[in-house]
């Protein structure tokens, strides 16, 4: 069991770290400029297709722009919407479920209620029509996804701080007269961490593809952008004749998200077994 | 004499490196009440467990013979096994609460055991479990067969258990710390229960526990299992009278015995705990807790016969522990 | 049970209550509602007209209890667009919607249990760790892609079946593959774990020593204890699935509620927005009350309190 669940994680480490070097190091990776059009130059096939060169190893789109350039760029996208949205819904969730946890009660009713009322609404319908109303940016796209993406964080930290609650080394920092705060930002916090990291991965995840879907829609990161949503559905129209253009950022997609799921099960085994050995 | 109904001859079960049961040879007689004594830990519930087929998936388990009724049960395959259990040998288990499963009534889990074994109509499924719920001396036992576990009491489950274990008039049954996990007074009860049915339906019942006074209540032969070990076999009379072996001893040291053990008087204690085997273990097991422990327990221990019918594992002569 | 019952239909009240309110604030969100009506081309005069013939000059709060009002009963005024009720816009719309869901649920729920099952039988042996690797790589793929190579794949190269439109039920093939894609994992996952609880509880142990067959056991015993968090799940998933046909509808060209709502955002239709919004949210919390209510009956321990 071990060495395969390791494996898994090793693998989905090395896919989500390659693509945040992708991310962070594009404008020293690309060769070309990813805005730069040369409609003499569409949709030149990749180097492993008849017609296609090492000049653009992916070829290009349908506007003369290098795929692979737009591509690495695309990284930037959803790992910067990825990580961001996470850390955004992380810390609103977290926070919810904490304080419910925590002092139970009405407060906890309030924060349960807050989560039933959360999953009964449209995800993906909501995000759009907000995006639609306010404009599409990069930041109307996190703080939509991050006021949306909390209510797993808030499931997990609420249960988690509820066990944690009762243990022992908590009472006795009641016992020794520790201020309130210092107890949840103290005691509590930094033992439900392992679990919300794992949470972390799957809503990472989710905000990739969400972006990914909204971009796709036209609702969105705003063109020229290289969201890699968008570039499926630029090519969208000419996917008959030539399927490289959106088989390119749709696996690369895939594989990404891949990675993060593989990354969090391997967290996850990684933290099971870590409790009961 | 007549062959016993459950032979069973060296008994090894392995989980993985560790060694659960080691040469574990047991006798059960028709009409008997054999009990198996020991610590949580010393290999009776998996032994039970491997005569009827159900250790779990990791174990391992190998024997010279183990015959049920003649018939060879090593190298019987799941089907052949599946055949036997619930109809020839039955089994009832410590915890009542979860033993049942709680989506179904009791009348259509007791009338399972019989439509599978037996076929006929669940009418007279019905009607056999309501007369075994009679049996085990539940009041209106029609109403009980439409109720879900839940709504019954821990003791009220072990006699449905019992009844279910009953269904197919089994000839054996095993039943592994069968009043563990109920109060005392209702423990008393299904202990009268068990000896009754045994001598109404010439049960043979094999029964694990680590209750010295269940065992001097229902028993007829009785043995001892330490670390996977059988290490001493008696009718129960001896037994109590002459226990041989060291651990013996120390059992009933700890048991206070009225008349014998004096108001105030300190109870004997074995110190130490049973310790984890690997396969490769020799001596005796109990050496490191022993006061009468010498250098050679460190080798092989012999079997060795006190009277008829009672032997124990040990490097000490019988004249020797007499006197010791 | 009466009193768990009324206790979950008070918050199902109070959720509709919420994301009443929820669609009403975030119709509100871009300021002048008004401005966006009109168009990017409307004069200060037009803009003042829309304003008073959709009553948004009166104060915020008279337009928000007059909208909740209406909603109650059903009344979520004309669409901007297409010039028709919105009601029976939605309602002419509902049917694809939900058979598309349907559609995607059985396809899921065929796929996810048995493989489920099978994996919870055979844990950590390798076909237990195929069907998760496989589980992941679907979770991974996004559904408007693998609507499009679907298209490629099935539709063009193959031609098995219609790349896009409503005609037949052919049509929903494809759509359905892509929507169940969302609920297999979650499915499959939770039957698996649910299995392995179950397999290793004390009764399977006493339906072994009673020598059931392994059918009767795995199918009657462990799958029938097993069952009740995937109704809960499945439940869940349908709302999901509901609200995720936006995506695939428009892909598909399905004309269904999904397709309707993209074109009302996409329009600037608010009305019929926020009626989508509240339908879908509504239906979601209908099907996890029913679930409740189906695992109350399946299970005989809720069903006596």
């Amino acid at each position: 069991m071990k060495p395969v669940s390791k494996l898994g994680l090793w693998i989905g480490a090395f896919i989500v770290g390659f693509t945040l070097f992708l991310a962070i190091f594009a404008p020293l990776l690309v060769t070309h400029d990813p805005f730069a059009q040369d409609l003499s130059r569409r949709l030149i096939p990749p180097f492993w297709m008849d017609n296609g060169g090492l000049t653009h190893p992916l070829g290009t789109d349908q506007l003369g722009r290098d795929y692979l350039a737009r591509l690495i760029y695309g990284a930037r996208i959803s790992m910067l919407i990825g990580i961001l949205t996470m850390v955004a819904s992380g810390l609103l969730g977290t926070a919810m479920g904490v304080i419910g946890g925590f002092y139970g009660g009405r407060i906890d009713d309030f924060v349960l209620f807050a989560i039933t009322a959360r999953l009964s609404i449209p995800l993906i319908l909501v995000a759009l029509a907000v995006v639609a109303l306010v404009g599409s940016s990069l930041t109307v796209v996190v703080a939509t996804l991050g006021l949306l993406l909390w209510d797993r964080f808030a499931v997990v930290a609420r249960v988690a701080t509820m066990q944690v609650r009762t243990l022992d080394f908590v009472a006795a920092a009641w016992a020794a007269g520790c201020s309130r705060s210092h107890i949840l930002l103290r005691e509590v916090l930094p033992n439900i961490l392992s679990p919300l990291a794992v949470v972390a991965t799957l809503e990472m995840a989710l905000a990739i593809l969400l972006e990914a879907a909204l971009s796709f829609l036209g609702l969105g990161v705003p063109p020229p952008l290289p969201s890699w949503g968008l570039m499926i559905a630029e090519a969208k129209d000419y996917m008959f004749f030539s399927p490289w253009v959106i088989m390119v950022p749709g696996l690369s997609l895939a594989v990404l998200v891949f990675g993060i799921n593989l990354l969090g099960d391997g967290l996850r085994d990684l933290l099971r077994t870590g409790r009961t050995t | 004499m007549t062959a016993p109904l459950l032979e069973i001859d060296r008994l090894d079960i392995g989980f993985g490196p560790l060694s659960a049961v080691r040469g574990a040879s047991l006798q059960v007689r028709r009409g008997e009440t054999h009990c198996l004594v020991g610590e949580s830990g010393c290999g009776k519930s998996v032994t039970a467990l491997a005569v009827m087929g159900l250790l779990a998936r990791n174990a391992t388990r190998n024997a010279v013979s183990m015959r049920f009724d003649g018939q060879e049960l090593m190298g019987l395959d799941e089907k052949a096994m599946s055949r036997l259990r619930g109809d020839r040998m039955a089994m009832i288990f410590q915890e009542p609460m979860t033993s049942l499963n709680p989506a179904y009534t009791v009348g259509s889990q007791m009338a399972e055991v019989m439509l599978r074994h037996r076929g006929g109509t669940r009418r007279a499924a019905l009607d056999r479990a309501a007369e075994l719920l009679a049996k085990v001396r539940i009041t209106s036992p029609g109403m009980r067969l439409g109720q879900y576990p839940h709504q019954l009491s821990g003791g009220l489950r072990q006699r449905v258990m019992i009844a279910m274990a009953l269904m197919c008039s089994p000839e054996l049954l095993i039943a592994d710390e069968p009043t563990t996990a109920l109060d005392v007074t209702v423990q008393a009860q299904i202990l009268r229960l068990l000896a009754d049915l045994q001598k109404d339906l010439g049960l043979a019942i094999l029964l694990i526990t680590h209750d010295l006074g269940v065992v001097a209540r229902t028993a007829h032969h009785v043995s001892v299992m330490y670390a996977g070990q059988v290490v001493e076999t008696a009718p129960v009379a001896d037994l109590f009278a002459n226990p041989m072996h060291p651990y013996t001893r120390g059992l009933l040291s700890c048991v206070p015995v009225p008349g014998k053990v004096r108001p105030g008087d300190p109870l004997g204690s074995i110190p130490g705990m049973v310790p984890r085997v690997e396969h490769a273990f020799a001596g005796c097991a109990f050496r490191q807790r022993c006061d009468l422990a010498r250098p050679d327990c460190a080798g092989t221990i012999p079997r060795r016969d006190f009277a008829p019918g009672h032997d124990y594992l040990c490097q000490i002569e019988p004249a020797a522990l007499v006197t010791a | 049970m009466v009193q768990f019952l009324l206790r979950r239909l008070l918050v199902a009240l109070l959720v509709s209550v919420t994301v009443l309110t929820f669609a009403f604030a975030l119709t509100r969100l871009s300021g002048d509602l008004a401005i966006s009506i009109a168009g990017p081309n409307a004069t200060a005069n037009d803009i003042e007209v829309v304003r008073k013939a959709y009553g948004l000059d009166q104060p915020l709060i008279t337009q928000f209890f007059s909208w909740i009002g209406r909603a109650m009963v059903g009344d979520f005024g004309q669409s901007y667009f297409y010039r028709e009720r919105v009601s029976t816009l939605i309602f002419s719309r509902l049917p694809i919607t939900l058979t598309l869901g349907l559609v995607g649920l059985g396809i899921a729920v065929s796929v996810a249990l048995p493989l489920g099952v099978i994996s919870a039988l055979r844990e950590g042996r390798p076909i237990d760790r195929v069907i998760s690797l496989v589980a992941l790589v679907g979770q991974a793929m996004p559904s408007f892609w693998l609507a499009l190579v679907l298209m490629i794949t099935l539709g063009l190269n193959l031609g098995w079946l219609p790349i896009s439109g409503t005609g037949t039920w052919q049509h929903f093939v494809m759509p359905g593959i892509v929507l169940s894609f969302s609920a297999i994992p979650a499915l499959l996952r939770l039957t698996r774990s649910g299995m392995i609880d179950a397999m290793a509880a004390d009764y399977i142990r006493t339906a072994r020593a009673k020598g059931l067959s392994r059918m009767s056991i795995v199918l009657k015993h462990a799958a029938r204890n097993a069952a009740m968090p995937v109704v809960s799940i499945a439940a869940v998933q349908l709302g999901f699935m509901l609200g995720g046909s936006i995506v695939i509808e428009t892909v598909f060209a399905l004309h269904g509620v999904g397709f309707l709502a993209w074109e009302s955002i996409s329009k600037n239709d608010f009305p019929t927005v926020q009626a989508v919004v509240l339908l879908l949210a509504v239906i979601y919390t209908l099907l996890t009350l029913g679930a409740d209510l189906l695992n109350a009956l399946l299970d005989p321990r809720l069903r006596a309190q």
